[in-house]
């Protein structure tokens, strides 16, 4: 049996170890929408913190636990002053200026030399273990539950539901915005950090918008209303395509256009009709089941 | 220089063109239409199987992929965008239905087509070049100038003389108001995506012809340009798209020439970050909040 | 006694218009204020002016000795001014009792390690914080509805969430913008006796509104905007008699 379940780990390592950096992903990118903020520059922090990351294990020769501190507090650090102008921005501009940062942060990677350009750095030494992945989840997820329910946690959910009336309550939004762009920051570049160190390879292409395309869709789909949704929208999402795999021939379509058709359709439908997110299927099954059951004993 | 100008008017009609259909939407809706790539792609790739395979000429492939992409709008509105218009958080929502069916439209190309790049038949259009003023022009690009141009007059007459173009103006200010009016919001809405689709399907038409590339993810470069156009012309701003994306067009060309080509794309970026942050509303973008 | 809100010269234009045009008045403390005129006078935008949401385009506004005009909203709110919404603006999805827990906001100085560590005053900090909110709850007449979603509350009943919701930062100045609107007589009395309660603890009140009535019985001095200008100011009694107040509301006789 022991045999069989190191088999089983061994096949899918590589995806359980996913699950986790694309749940901080997901993370980085709930942090400011918890606050109702749409900032789409995770792909940019998530790079910084990669990139910075396998310079220092590489170069600098750090050992692995400085490297994935400077992973996330680099990205942290960039985020402030990025913030502090962005975040005055509403709406829709906001997370077009966060992509523009993003991009720009990709074209940099791609155009400087001394990291590869285009191509990347590779045979980064393979320091990430799973624990080191679960264990940071485990703590973000312990973060955001803790401030879930308390002042600053209330204060946040004030700012995401009407910001203007917040503020006039004498709570300083745009600290409290900052706030979380700035751990939204530091959770992408920890993930970064951390993929740069499993898959011994980072390139600028690996982290353009499609990639936070990527962790707003694991967001939404798992539910963005509560701390942990995210996460599971990630383990979904990123099982899926798995799973899709061995369907793929017996559907007779190819697994890449089969998986994107089955991402789009997923979202669609989550989007059009259970917005919450998948943590709200359970609650939606119950309102219909009650309703089924108020409407046959009214009939 | 003359050459570069050329080269940047060209490449400018059409990266206006698509941003009008953006902005359109925009200005309608206060949504971005994350689709309207994938739709600009997807006709591209319509024109290409109509003279590729059933061997039609492009005068007549191109009207027909352009319609094709009118009605693919028209399905994005139905589907995607009219379910969330009740919703209080409308525009992130939109942003995400647009996003879930540009995936699928991607995955479609993908499936029909393959990953890889395609190319118009030889022959498809006459590769004569003019001299103009000491400029090397092909037939071509003056076509694809000329087209653009075209469409822009259609549209403005569209928006400015007609009926319809007056109903979707009322329904950009005041969809309640509108309503009150007599208008058909619904039908002003659908009009509005009917015709900026079509715009995005032109662009990507004349983009196939033009550069002679066409894949499933050719979308994606010129989605983001065409966020920086919009946003420097400023959203929901007509005009402005179309001097924003010649303008977009003669700095990437000139940055090309003389910075070379690795820099062309992170000048746009930053370019659009900047004015973001120092004046969202763009060249000409309306500041005011819309009413419901 | 000097006033604790003082409005001199104010004005604010929305492109060509003016919504406010020149408006002055003062508020003493422990007093009950009435702003009351026609639709359009210009009330909302005052108390939008006050509160920090709009920027006067001419003028200054103070509290105390201290000007408060141009400052963000959470800045004059820190200095003691809460309100409450024209359009009722709670947090739909919060239930009444956390509506009010965030206007505790400025109230409360939890430590961050405490709650983060889980240590036992990060607890009794909620549970004292959540008792208040309660207990501004109950002075609403609000005990039974602390936990409804503020969505499934009635109208009458949101808008005594707003105004607890308001008294929680324990302000200096409350601002009320037609605290009222949709209330059945009953309900009005209860929020008459509740700004008299306020204002005899020494809290100012600022009261825009359309009841007339409430208006007479509860307030102190009145101000009466018309067009953005102020047409007349003074005692209750004196209001209602001034023949340009008439005018305003009725229109002038022929």
């Amino acid at each position: 049996m022991w045999d069989q379940l190191a088999d089983l780990y061994a096949t899918y390592q590589s995806t359980i170890a996913f699950i986790g950096i694309n749940s901080l992903l997901a993370l980085s990118v709930y942090t400011t929408l918890s606050c109702g903020q749409l900032a789409l520059g995770n792909a940019g922090f998530s790079a910084i913190g990669a990139y910075a990351a396998a310079l220092l294990t590489m170069q600098a020769h750090w050992p692995f636990p400085l490297a994935i501190l400077a992973a996330v507090l680099v990205p942290a650090a960039v985020a402030v002053p990025l913030g502090l102008p962005v975040l005055r921005i509403r709406g829709i501009f906001l997370a077009i200026a966060t992509i523009g940062f993003g991009e720009v942060v990709r074209l940099g990677l791609v155009n400087w030399d001394y990291v590869n350009g285009a191509q990347g750095i590779v045979a980064i030494p393979q320091k990430t273990e799973l624990w080191m992945i679960y264990l940071a989840v485990a703590a973000a997820l312990f973060v955001l539950a803790r401030l879930r329910g308390s002042k600053w946690g209330f204060a946040l959910e004030a700012i995401r539901e009407d910001e203007p009336a917040a503020r006039t309550m004498g709570i300083a939004t745009t600290r409290y915005k900052l706030a979380m762009l700035v751990l939204g920051a530091a959770l992408a570049g920890l993930a970064g950090g951390f993929e740069a160190h499993f898959t011994f390879m980072v390139a600028p292409n690996g982290f353009g918008f499609g990639r936070v395309v990527d962790m707003l869709v694991f967001a939404v789909v798992g539910g963005s209303q509560i701390y942990w949704g995210p996460v599971v929208g990630a383990a979904f999402l990123t099982l899926l395509p798995e799973i899709l795999r061995d369907v793929a021939p017996l559907v007779g379509i190819e697994p890449g256009p089969l998986r994107l058709m089955v991402n789009g359709l997923v979202l669609l439908a989550v989007i059009l009709f259970l917005p919450n997110g998948m943590v709200s299927l359970p609650r939606r099954i119950a309102e219909w089941r009650a309703a089924r059951v108020a409407a046959r004993s009214a009939a | 220089m003359g050459q570069q100008v050329v080269n940047g008017l060209f490449l400018g009609s059409i990266y206006a063109l698509f941003a009008l259909g953006y902005t359109l939407v925009f200005g309608v809706l206060d949504i971005l239409n994350l689709a309207h790539a994938t739709v600009f792609m997807l006709a591209s790739f319509v024109a290409l199987t109509l003279v590729g395979r059933f061997h039609l000429h492009i005068l007549v492939a191109m009207p027909l992929a352009v319609v094709f992409a009118g009605v693919l709008g028209l399905v994005l509105e139905r589907v995607a965008f009219r379910p969330l218009r009740a919703r209080a958080d409308s525009n992130i929502s939109g942003l995400i239905s647009s996003l879930a069916m540009a995936t699928v439209f991607e995955a479609i190309a993908l499936e029909i087509w393959g990953p890889n790049i395609s190319r118009f038949p030889f022959g498809t259009v006459p590769e004569t070049q003019l001299d103009l003023f000491g400029a090397v022009v092909s037939r071509l690009q003056l076509t694809i100038v000329a087209v653009a141009l075209l469409l822009f007059l259609v549209l403005t007459w569209l928006v400015k003389a007609t009926r319809l173009g007056r109903e979707v103006r009322a329904v950009a200010e005041s969809p309640r108001a509108a309503r009150i009016l007599g208008v058909d919001v619904n039908r002003a809405i659908a009009a509005a995506f009917f015709i900026s689709s079509a715009l995005g399907g032109a662009a990507g038409v004349l983009f196939g012809l033009a550069f002679n590339s066409i894949s499933p993810d050719m979308g994606r470069s010129v989605e983001l340009k065409g966020l920086a156009v919009i946003i420097l012309g400023g959203m929901g701003s007509m005009p402005g798209a179309v001097l924003a994306g010649f303008a977009l067009g003669l700095t990437e060309v000139f940055v090309t020439a003389y910075l070379g080509a690795s820099w062309r794309d992170a000048v746009s970026f930053a370019g659009l970050f900047l004015i973001l942050v120092l004046r969202p509303r763009g060249l000409f973008g309306a500041a005011a909040l819309r009413e419901a | 006694m000097s006033p604790l809100l003082s409005l001199t010269g104010v004005e604010r234009a929305f492109g060509g218009v003016r919504a406010v045009d020149g408006a002055g008045f003062a508020v003493a403390p422990g007093q009950v204020h009435g702003l009351i005129g026609p639709n359009g006078a210009g009330k909302t935008t005052v108390i939008n002016l006050i509160s920090g949401l709009l920027a006067p385009t001419a003028g200054s506004i103070q509290l105390g000795d201290r000007p408060i005009h141009g400052l963000p909203p959470w800045q004059v709110a820190a200095l003691g001014v809460a309100r409450t919404f024209q359009n009722i603006r709670l947090f739909p999805d919060l239930s009444a009792r956390d509506n009010v827990l965030v206007g505790q906001h400025l109230r409360r100085s939890p430590s961050l390690a405490a709650r983060m560590l889980m240590l036992p005053s990060a607890r009794v900090e909620e549970r004292e914080a959540r008792e208040r909110a309660a207990a501004l709850l109950t002075r609403v007449g609000l005990s039974e509805r602390v936990h409804e979603h503020a969505r499934h509350l009635s109208y009458g009943e949101q808008r005594r969430v707003e105004i607890a919701r308001a008294l929680a930062s324990t302000p200096r100045l409350l601002l009320l913008d037609e605290p009222t609107a949709g209330m059945n007589p009953v309900e009005v009395q209860a929020v008459a006796q509740l700004i008299r309660r306020v204002a005899a603890e020494g809290q100012s009140v600022l009261l825009v509104e359309h009841n007339v009535r409430l208006v007479m019985d509860v307030c102190d001095t009145i101000t009466v905007l018309c067009f953005g200008k102020v047409i007349a100011e003074g005692a209750p009694r004196t209001v209602a008699e001034d023949p340009a107040v008439i005018a305003a509301y009725l229109g002038n006789p022929k």
